[in-house]
C-alpha cells in the first residue's frame, strides 16, 4: 500500500500546486460590456449599525437602489450587493489582499489610499486606463472637481488606480471645559512644542485628567505613525521620505525626545498607549472629559464624538470640543508655522471583475456630486470633490476649518510599497521610548531596522 | 495508512497459518483495483488537508513571499534565507523564549500541579461535592476561548476591573504591567480541568491497599504521592504533560487578551507568526517560523515518547 500512497500524494499535491500558481488573466477592457443581466458587489470597512455605519447605510439605502434604478432605465437588470466589514484596519487590509491575490473579492472596493502602491506593485490592482481604456476613464466629469493633490491619493507612479473617496486633516483637539478649569484660553492656538507642553502642564493639575495624548507604541498600530510620529516629524521640519531617502536623523531624535518628555513627565498616560484596546479607550476618555488634548484626524469630530452617530457620543460636542492647528516645533522650522498629515480612502475596481465597464459606472455613480451630497445627509465630511465641499462643509465649522486652514499645509504619506514596514519600525521606536529606553538607543535601533527594510544607502541619518 | 495487511502476491505466498491466509484472501479477493478505490477518498482527503498544506508551507517558507508589494507579484526562492533571518531576529528569539516560559509556567507546572492537586483533594470527597467541583472547573475548559478572554478582560481591566476592586488597587493595568503572568494565569485557569479529569481517573487505578499500607506505616502526604502514587501514574503524567505542552505552545488565545503586547512582552510564537504573516504581510518568513514551531513540537513529542517507552 505504501508503494502506491507516495506517488498518489505527490501527484495530488502537484496538481493542487499547479492550480494555485495559475497565471493572471489578460484584461479585456470591454469584457461583458453589453451584459443585460449582471451582479456587482461593493465592499468597504463599514457595516450597518457598526463601524462607519453612516457610510454602510448610504451604500445600501441610497447608492444601490438608485444605481439599480438607473440601470433598469437602460434595460439592464443589475443586482448589487454590499459586503460590509467591521474589522480593524489591519484585518480588513489582510482580507482585501487575500481576496485580490486569489482573484476573488468584491467588484468595487473602498481601501485606504496608502495601500494603493503596495497592491499596484503586487499586480493586485490595475491602473484604470489599463482596466477600462483611457478614453472611458478620461470621460468622467468628476476629475475636474478633484484637486490634483487629492487625485494623488488614488495614484501610484503617475497612474490613476481609483477615485479618491475623501480626505482628512490632523489637528490638536482639546476640551474647552478642562481648559477653562486650568485657566487656559478657549481659543487656544499653540505656536510651538513648548506651548503644547505648557498647556499640558497646566492640565496636569486637574485631578483624574490625562493632559495630552500623542499616539505611541505598537499597540496603536498605524495610528501611532499617522497621529503621532509623522505630524511631529513634519513639525520638526523633515518629511519621512524625500527623494528616495528615509528620515532617520536628528529630527526624528527630537520627535522621540518629545515623546520621552510627554510620557515620562506624566503629561501623557503611557499605559493607555500599550493596552490592546488603548485607542478606543482614549476616545472614550476624551468623550467623558478625562483627556485634555489629543492629536487626531477630523474623524474624531465626525465619527467618534459626533452627538448622534459617533462611537463615543458627546452630546455637548459643539460647545466643548475645540481645535487648533499643529504648530511647527518653532515658528518657521522647515519653512512652516503649521503642519498636518492627511490620508483618505480610495474607491477601486477589482481587476478580476466580470463586469469592468459596469463596475466603473458604479464607481462614477458613487462619486457623483449628487451621490456624495446624499452621503453627507445631516453630517459632513471633507470630500474629494470641490463642488460638494463648497456646499456641505458650510454648516460645519470644524470641517470647513480643515478644508480652509489645514489642507493647504498638509502632507501625505509616502505612496511606496516599503512604507508599512517603515511605519511599523517607527511605532517600535516610540514603544522603546515609552518602555524606558534612551532616545539615542531607540534611534539607533530604528536605524538598524530601517536599513534592513530599505537598504542602508536609502537611509538619511544626517 | 498503517494497515498491517500486505497486498502483494509475494507476501501472500509466504503466509502459512490458515487463519491469516483466510483473512488476506478476503481482502485480496477485492482485487487491488477495488482496494485502492476504497482507500482513495481517504488518501485524497489526507493529501488535500494535510500533505498539501504542509508542502505548501514548506515551499512558501523558502521564498520571500509577501501579501502585498513587489514580492507578492514575483516571489523568489531564497532557500534558507528566512531561517537565517530568524536566527538574527531579536523579536523571534524573544517570542521563542516567551513561548518556553508560557509552556513551562502555565502547562508543565501550573496546570499539572493544580490539576493533580485538585484530583488528589477530591479523591475522598463526597460524590456531590466532587461532581460540583468537577463541573465548575470543567466549565472553564468548555467555554469558547473568546468568551473566556472577554471574562478575563473584565477581571484584569484597568477601569472597573474586578481584580482592582477586590485588591483596592485602583487603576492598575494588569495586562500592561504583568502581561506574561496574566496570560499564564489565564491559561492555568482555562486548562486545569483537563489535567484534573485525567489525574482523577489515574488515581482511581492506584491500588487502595498500597495507600492503606502507606497510611499504616505513617508516611506523610508527600511521601505517599512520591513513593506510592507517582510510580503508578507516571505514564499519565507524561502523557498529560505532553498534550498540554503542545496545546499551550500552539495556543493563540493570548492574542485575544494582550495582542502580544505591550511592546512584544506577551508575543508567543503563534502570535508572532500571525503578526508577521497578516499584519506585516511577510508570508514567507511566517511560514518558515511555523515550520520551526512544527519541528519543535515534533522534538518535544519525540522526547516524551522516548521517556514513555523507556518506562514500559
Amino acid at each position: 500500500m505504501r508503494k502506491l500512497a507516495t506517488p498518489l500524494v505527490v501527484v495530488a499535491s502537484l496538481g493542487l500546486l499547479a492550480g494555485c500558481l495559475g497565471s493572471p488573466q489578460q484584461t479585456d477592457t470591454a469584457r461583458n460590456a453589453d451584459a443585460k443581466e449582471l451582479t456587482l458587489t461593493i465592499t468597504g470597512n463599514s457595516v450597518v449599525g457598526g463601524k462607519n455605519a453612516a457610510r454602510a447605510a448610504w451604500v445600501t439605502d441610497w447608492v444601490i437602489p438608485k444605481f439599480v434604478e438607473a440601470q433598469k432605465a437602460k434595460g439592464v437588470t443589475a443586482t448589487v450587493k454590499f459586503e460590509g466589514s467591521g474589522a480593524g484596519d489591519e484585518d480588513y487590509k489582510t482580507k482585501v489582499a487575500l481576496d485580490l491575490k486569489t482573484g476573488g473579492g468584491a467588484d468595487v472596493l473602498t481601501i485606504d489610499g496608502i495601500w494603493v502602491g503596495e497592491f499596484a506593485e503586487a499586480g493586485q490592482l490595475k491602473p484604470l486606463d489599463e482596466l477600462l481604456g483611457k478614453s472611458q476613464v478620461d470621460a468622467w466629469e468628476g476629475w475636474a472637481q478633484i484637486p490634483k493633490s487629492v487625485q494623488g491619493l488614488g495614484s501610484f507612479g503617475d497612474r490613476r488606480y481609483g477615485i479618491p473617496d475623501g480626505t482628512d486633516g490632523r489637528v490638536l483637539f482639546f476640551n474647552k471645559k478642562l481648559f477653562a478649569q486650568a485657566g487656559l484660553p478657549s481659543d487656544w492656538q499653540p505656536k510651538s512644542w513648548t506651548d503644547i507642553l505648557d498647556a499640558a502642564a497646566g492640565l496636569k493639575k486637574l485631578p483624574g485628567v490625562t493632559p495630552l495624548q500623542v499616539n505611541a507604541g505598537t499597540a496603536m498600530g498605524e495610528a501611532t505613525t499617522m497621529q503621532g510620529v509623522l505630524p511631529m516629524l513634519a513639525s520638526a521640519g523633515k518629511p519621512l521620505y524625500r527623494d528616495g531617502k528615509w528620515q532617520a536623523g536628528p529630527a526624528l531624535g527630537e520627535v522621540l525626545e518629545f515623546y520621552a518628555k510627554v510620557y515620562r513627565e506624566g503629561l501623557g498616560d503611557p499605559l493607555t498607549q500599550q493596552e490592546a484596546k488603548g485607542r478606543d479607550k482614549s476616545f472614550a476618555q476624551f468623550a467623558e472629559g478625562r483627556l485634555g488634548i489629543m492629536i487626531e484626524s477630523d474623524y474624531l469630530w465626525r465619527g467618534v464624538v459626533e452627538p448622534t452617530r459617533g462611537v463615543a457620543k458627546m452630546a455637548d460636542r459643539d460647545q466643548v470640543v475645540g481645535w487648533a492647528k499643529i504648530p511647527a516645533r518653532q515658528p518657521g522650522v522647515g519653512g512652516r508655522d503649521f503642519v498636518s498629515m492627511s490620508g483618505g480612502a480610495v474607491n477601486v475596481v477589482n481587476p478580476a471583475t466580470k463586469y469592468p465597464r459596469q463596475a466603473w459606472e458604479l464607481l462614477q455613480f458613487m462619486n457623483s456630486a449628487e451621490s456624495i451630497k446624499a452621503r453627507m445627509g445631516g453630517g459632513a465630511q471633507v470630500t474629494a470633490r470641490a463642488d460638494v465641499n463648497d456646499q456641505v462643509l458650510a454648516g460645519d465649522p470644524m470641517l470647513s476649518y480643515v478644508a480652509r486652514e489645514v489642507l493647504p499645509v498638509t502632507q501625505y504619506r509616502p505612496p511606496v510599497a516599503g512604507y508599512p514596514r517603515v511605519s511599523a519600525a517607527l511605532q517600535q521606536a516610540t514603544a522603546d521610548v515609552i518602555a524606558g529606553r534612551s532616545v539615542p538607543e531607540a534611534l539607533s535601533n530604528y536605524r538598524a531596522a530601517l536599513s534592513k527594510i530599505v537598504g542602508e544607502s536609502n537611509v538619511d541619518a544626517g | 495508512m498503517s494497515t498491517p495487511v500486505d497486498l502483494t502476491p509475494a507476501a501472500e505466498s509466504t503466509v502459512d497459518t490458515p487463519s491469516r491466509r483466510g483473512r488476506i484472501a478476503d481482502v485480496a479477493g477485492l482485487g487491488v483495483g477495488r482496494a485502492v478505490a476504497f482507500v482513495l477518498p481517504a488518501l485524497a482527503l489526507i493529501a488535500l488537508f494535510l500533505v498539501f498544506p504542509a508542502l505548501w508551507t514548506l515551499y512558501i517558507g523558502i521564498t520571500d513571499y509577501q501579501l502585498t508589494g513587489p514580492a507578492a507579484a514575483n516571489p523568489q526562492v531564497i532557500g534558507i534565507g528566512n531561517f537565517l533571518t530568524a536566527l538574527g531576529d531579536t523579536l523571534f528569539r524573544n517570542s521563542l523564549w516567551l513561548t518556553v516560559l508560557f509552556v513551562l509556567g502555565s502547562a508543565v507546572i501550573g496546570q499539572n500541579l493544580l490539576g493533580f492537586g485538585l484530583a488528589w483533594l477530591l479523591r475522598g470527597a463526597r460524590p456531590w461535592l466532587r461532581r460540583l467541583t468537577e463541573s465548575l472547573v470543567l466549565l472553564a475548559w468548555i467555554l469558547p476561548s473568546t468568551v473566556v478572554a472577554f471574562l478575563w478582560f473584565a477581571v484584569l481591566d484597568r477601569d472597573g476591573g474586578t481584580l482592582n476592586l477586590l485588591l483596592g488597587t485602583e487603576g492598575t493595568a494588569w495586562l500592561v504591567r504583568y502581561p506574561l503572568i496574566s496570560i499564564i494565569l489565564f491559561n492555568i485557569w482555562r486548562g486545569t480541568a483537563f489535567s484534573m479529569l485525567l489525574y482523577s481517573s489515574a488515581l482511581a487505578a492506584v491500588p487502595p491497599s498500597q495507600l492503606e499500607t502507606a497510611k499504616l506505616v505513617g508516611a506523610s502526604g508527600w511521601q505517599t504521592v512520591r513513593d506510592v502514587v507517582f510510580p503508578h501514574i507516571r505514564g499519565h503524567v507524561l502523557t498529560n504533560t505532553l498534550l498540554i505542552s503542545l496545546w499551550t505552545a500552539n495556543d493563540f488565545t493570548p492574542f485575544l487578551l494582550t495582542a502580544g503586547g505591550p511592546n512584544h512582552a506577551s508575543e508567543t510564537l503563534p502570535v508572532f507568526i500571525y503578526r508577521q504573516a497578516l499584519e506585516g504581510g511577510q508570508l514567507g518568513y511566517a511560514s518558515a517560523i511555523s515550520l520551526l514551531l512544527l519541528v519543535a513540537n515534533l522534538v518535544v513529542a519525540g522526547l516524551y515518547l522516548r521517556l514513555l517507552r523507556r518506562r514500559s
